[in-house]
């Protein structure tokens, strides 16, 4: 899938992540991110994002996160949402239908 | 009984809130109510959804029973709500504004088929109903048996008392009548019924005056808009040490009615007949699960 | 590299600091201690009082290379040390070594301008937060010497065994007369208690009252004596007293620091040394202020009252003392506006020497028969280390405080933390850096349970007293691995070799050091 519109999801308050996802036509993943606990959890939270883009196929796409200590579930949750709202399509939910 | 089957306070859950999500595990709260509807702004349901299911399916907390608040019965987020609350495998889902027996019919039908498309065991489903409406409150018996998925009605106060044309007042004196009416549906259908919010949260000496009332009608948890609340409303639905000893003693006399064949069983001057002993049975299962010392065995 | 008996690795030395490893026990015996008092020749009646910071500077002959000290009393409400280190910076002196009570975030004051331009080449306090933390740990300001971090306790006995020779003491007063004679608590802008600042006073070779209020002669109450003081000089504005507050006075709203208050007031209520004249220390900040109202509704329903309260004071405290629940209120310092004037208008509310406070190395000091000490913290790990200085984002996040000195001195040192912030765990497999001694913490209380400390001289008498008022603690290992089952396995952060900072004990043994990150 591609990033047809720059989409934005999740606030700045403490445990939450400001995501924004922006086209990148062509140009492959580029993340930015801003962290407290970027020494501690930056490499998981960069994982956490390739794997969501990887979840819709998504092989171009600018991601800048503003993360205020946000889990990794809350990380997966706002991207999901991001690329959605990018692309334009509602989200899939039987798509885990058969994950434990 | 274990502890995941205490009702007594059910504590709503902003979804839009990571910290408050998170925070919630650790709060006293028998019941956590995840919420889609009021506290989410319509633009942000999509991100409330899926933060909803992926923190309710991947990290549920431990020990409580888990609830997801849904948008109203006729509201365009409906649809996509029950889809992802489904999936997100929760004890019940939370069903805003209930009105007729019909609505709930029409909901328990489509939760079927999401549970039958993920795979997941039919009628695993609970279902919640609010009631929170003169037409609700009519109508509370037939909702209360509509399906066996209806675990719980709740009143809602705020919500009835305006199509009442009351006021609320402290007292509650203009939700008796709806509170005696869904409190009777709830016994007849034997499920559990849930008083309505005490919005002050700040008059934490009139919560414990309002549940002295919910109590005493016979309701068996309050649902609760900050975790201030928690502690007073466990503590008004869990029995009293006096009452423990009550009931301990009035099933020890019938236990020695039976054993020394006496047939009628007298304790401090009066019979001890069936409702006393059920009283009595339902005060130390209630002690039991809620963790209180009741020695031996009694249900 | 050596090891202390917290499992910590120390060098030998660390610039011309040679380190002492806590817990053995040459240091024990080394510590016997002389007072350091300079006189001075004999005065001759006349005033004090200097028409500039710059004339008290060069009366007192401050040279490059020498000592100066502040206190923190006004916390970040503080003018005193901004205006004194332009004056020096002014005069062109450099090579100092600034030995505040405690390093503050200040507005009109840059500790890492004045120690990149070289006015500042060494730091003693009790934690250095802010800009010029961040850059030591990072190495984009480095010094020849470590910083030396001492609790409070430790302070007055480095001060008094030499450690620490202070040339210049700059004390700011809200009151002073001509001739020295001042206080915090009356005039515009008091901070209350100086506690901090009497050691200074005693023992600095010259000292310097700053005052914006100037009153008649004798000044009265005072705090700071004649006998001690050099020089006056009246400046503008010496503080503001609002920032004094360490937390607001307002309790908080938020559940989750209500949680924890509520729990370590019931683990108090259920000590069996919660009695008629027991003693407290409740400390600053959101759950403290809550704790400090959930206790005193303890005390009211079980008729107890406290003999004394100790430390910073918050208007909490006041109200307690007011309702005649508290005896005598021990105020080292004053963290709201309120409980600064309260020391002035109440006779049992006493403004007490730092040292009184938390001194080990002295005939007696107040921790010494404290009962009950809540205490915040960073992180604390699975050895019950508590860590009070840096935090998971490789920054400086506090300062030692008074922490290592309440958790020895008070028989229940009770540890107040979430057990996450955000996404960075609080309860650890190993503090990054130690700061308290676990065996000095007798329990850790988070929102998602209590975990008692084994190896504590009291663990028996508190296990027991809790499991009678029917509160189950859990291991401290339980709540590291919830902690971390919520926040995910972090990467460890790694350092350097080079040691920016010495983390002291109240004896001047090292209980850790403090390494420059890779970022």
């Amino acid at each position: 899938m591609e990033i047809k519109e720059t989409s934005m999801v999740g606030t700045l308050e403490l445990g939450d992540v400001e995501i924004t996802l922006w086209p990148n036509p062509g140009k492959g993943i580029e993340i930015e991110l801003e962290s407290d606990v970027k020494l501690q959890f930056g490499g998981a939270i960069e994982r956490a994002v390739r794997e969501e883009l990887a979840r819709f196929s998504i092989e171009n796409a600018c991601v800048r996160l503003v993360d205020k200590g946000a889990l990794d579930c809350v990380i997966r949750a706002r991207m999901a949402c991001a690329i959605c709202r990018g692309v334009g399509v509602p989200y899939d939910w039987a798509k885990e239908d058969g994950e434990k | 009984m274990s502890r995941t089957s205490l009702r007594r306070s059910s504590l709503y859950v902003g979804g839009g809130s990571p910290a408050k999500i998170l925070e919630a595990r650790f709060c006293a709260a028998d019941c956590i109510v995840y919420d889609l509807e009021d506290s989410v702004s319509p633009r942000d349901k999509d991100a409330a959804r899926l933060l909803i299911y992926r923190a309710v399916r991947y990290h549920r907390p431990p020990g409580k029973y888990v609830l997801i608040r849904v948008n109203g019965l006729y509201a365009p987020q409906l649809g996509e709500d029950l889809e992802a609350a489904v999936r997100a495998r929760p004890d019940a889902i939370r069903l805003p504004k209930v009105e007729t027996a019909e609505e709930v019919l029409r909901i328990d039908k489509r939760i079927g088929e999401i549970e039958a498309e993920a795979g997941i065991p039919q009628g695993a489903t609970e279902l919640w109903c609010n009631i929170e409406s003169a037409l609700g409150v009519a109508n509370a018996r037939e909702i209360a048996t509509a399906s066996p998925r209806v675990t719980a009605l709740a009143l809602g106060a705020e919500d009835y008392t305006a199509s009442m044309g009351a006021r609320r007042s402290k007292t509650g004196w203009e939700i008796f009548y709806a509170r005696m009416r869904v409190l009777e549906a709830c016994r007849l259908a034997g499920i559990s019924a849930q008083d309505a919010v005490f919005s002050d949260i700040d008059d934490l000496e009139g919560l414990k005056a309002d549940l002295e009332t919910a109590r005493g009608l016979g309701f068996d948890g309050k649902t609760v808009i900050h975790p201030r609340q928690i502690d007073i409303v466990n503590a008004a639905f869990t029995p009293t040490q006096k009452e423990i000893r009550q009931a301990k003693r009035v099933l020890q006399a019938l236990e020695e009615g039976i054993r020394n064949h006496t047939g009628v069983v007298v304790l401090d001057g009066s019979m001890v007949d069936k409702p006393m002993e059920r009283r009595a049975r339902d005060i130390l299962a209630r002690a039991a699960a809620a963790g209180l010392e009741t020695e031996g065995e009694w249900s | 590299m050596m090891v202390n008996s917290l499992g910590r690795e120390l060098p030998e030395k660390v610039g011309s600091y040679i380190v002492r490893p806590y817990g053995s026990e040459a240091v024990e015996t080394a510590v016997t201690v002389r007072t350091n008092r300079t006189a001075g020749t004999r005065s001759n009646g006349g005033s004090k009082l200097l028409g500039s910071i710059v004339a008290a500077l060069e009366a007192c002959g401050l040279q490059s290379g020498m000592t100066i000290s502040f206190h923190h009393s006004f916390r970040e409400g503080d003018l005193v040390v901004g205006q004194v280190m332009a004056a020096i910076r002014e005069l062109g002196i450099h090579d100092l070594r600034f030995a505040p009570s405690a390093v503050v975030n200040l507005s009109n004051f840059s500790l890492a301008e004045y120690v990149r331009d070289g006015t500042i080449t060494r730091i003693e306090a009790s934690g250095i937060r802010g800009e010029l933390g961040d850059s030591l740990i990072d190495g984009s300001i480095r010094m020849e010497e470590p910083a030396i971090l001492r609790p409070h306790g430790a302070r007055p006995r480095a001060i008094e065994m030499g450690e620490l020779a202070i040339d210049v003491a700059f004390i700011a007063v809200s009151a002073s007369d001509e001739y020295g004679n001042s206080t915090g608590q009356i005039g515009t802008n008091i901070c209350g208690s100086l506690g901090y600042s009497f050691i200074d006073a005693r023992s600095a070779r010259k000292v310097v009252a700053i005052t914006d209020t100037l009153v008649d002669y004798p000044c009265c109450p005072a705090s700071i004596s004649q006998q001690y003081v050099d020089y006056v000089v009246k400046v503008d504005k010496v503080g503001d007293s609002g920032k004094i507050g360490a937390g607001a006075a307002r309790l908080t709203k938020n559940p989750r620091d209500l949680t924890i208050a509520q729990r370590v007031a019931e683990i108090i209520a259920a000590s069996r040394r919660f009695q008629e004249g027991f003693s407290f220390q409740t400390g600053a900040g959101a759950i403290s202020i809550a704790c400090t109202k959930f206790l005193s509704e303890q005390m009211e329903r079980r008729g107890v009252t406290a003999s004394f309260a100790l430390g910073g004071i918050t208007s909490g405290i006041i109200d307690m003392y007011d309702a005649g629940q508290v005896r005598v209120v021990e105020c080292s310092q004053s963290f709201d506006a309120r409980a600064a004037g309260a020391i002035y208008s109440r006779p049992g509310v006493r403004e007490i020497d730092n040292a009184d406070y938390a001194n080990a190395y002295s005939k007696g000091n107040f921790l010494d028969h404290l009962n009950f000490g809540v205490l915040g913290a960073l992180e604390v790990d699975t050895d019950f280390n508590v860590n009070l200085l840096t935090g998971s984002s490789g920054r400086m996040m506090g300062g030692l405080g008074g922490g290592p000195d309440v958790a020895e001195g008070a028989d229940i040192s009770i540890v107040t933390l979430p057990i996450v912030r955000g996404r960075t765990p609080s309860v650890v497999r190993r503090v990054f850096t130690c700061c308290t001694p676990g065996e000095t913490v007798a329990c850790v209380v988070t929102q998602a349970g209590i975990a008692l400390n084994p190896h504590h001289r009291h663990y028996g008498e508190l296990r027991e007293d809790l499991e009678r008022a029917g509160i189950k603690p859990v291991t401290i290992q339980e709540l590291q691995q919830l902690a971390e089952e919520i926040t995910g396995v972090p990467e460890p952060i790694r350092t350097t070799d080079r040691v920016v900072a010495v983390v002291e004990y109240r004896d001047g043994s090292v209980v850790d050091v403090i390494r420059e990150t890779v970022f």
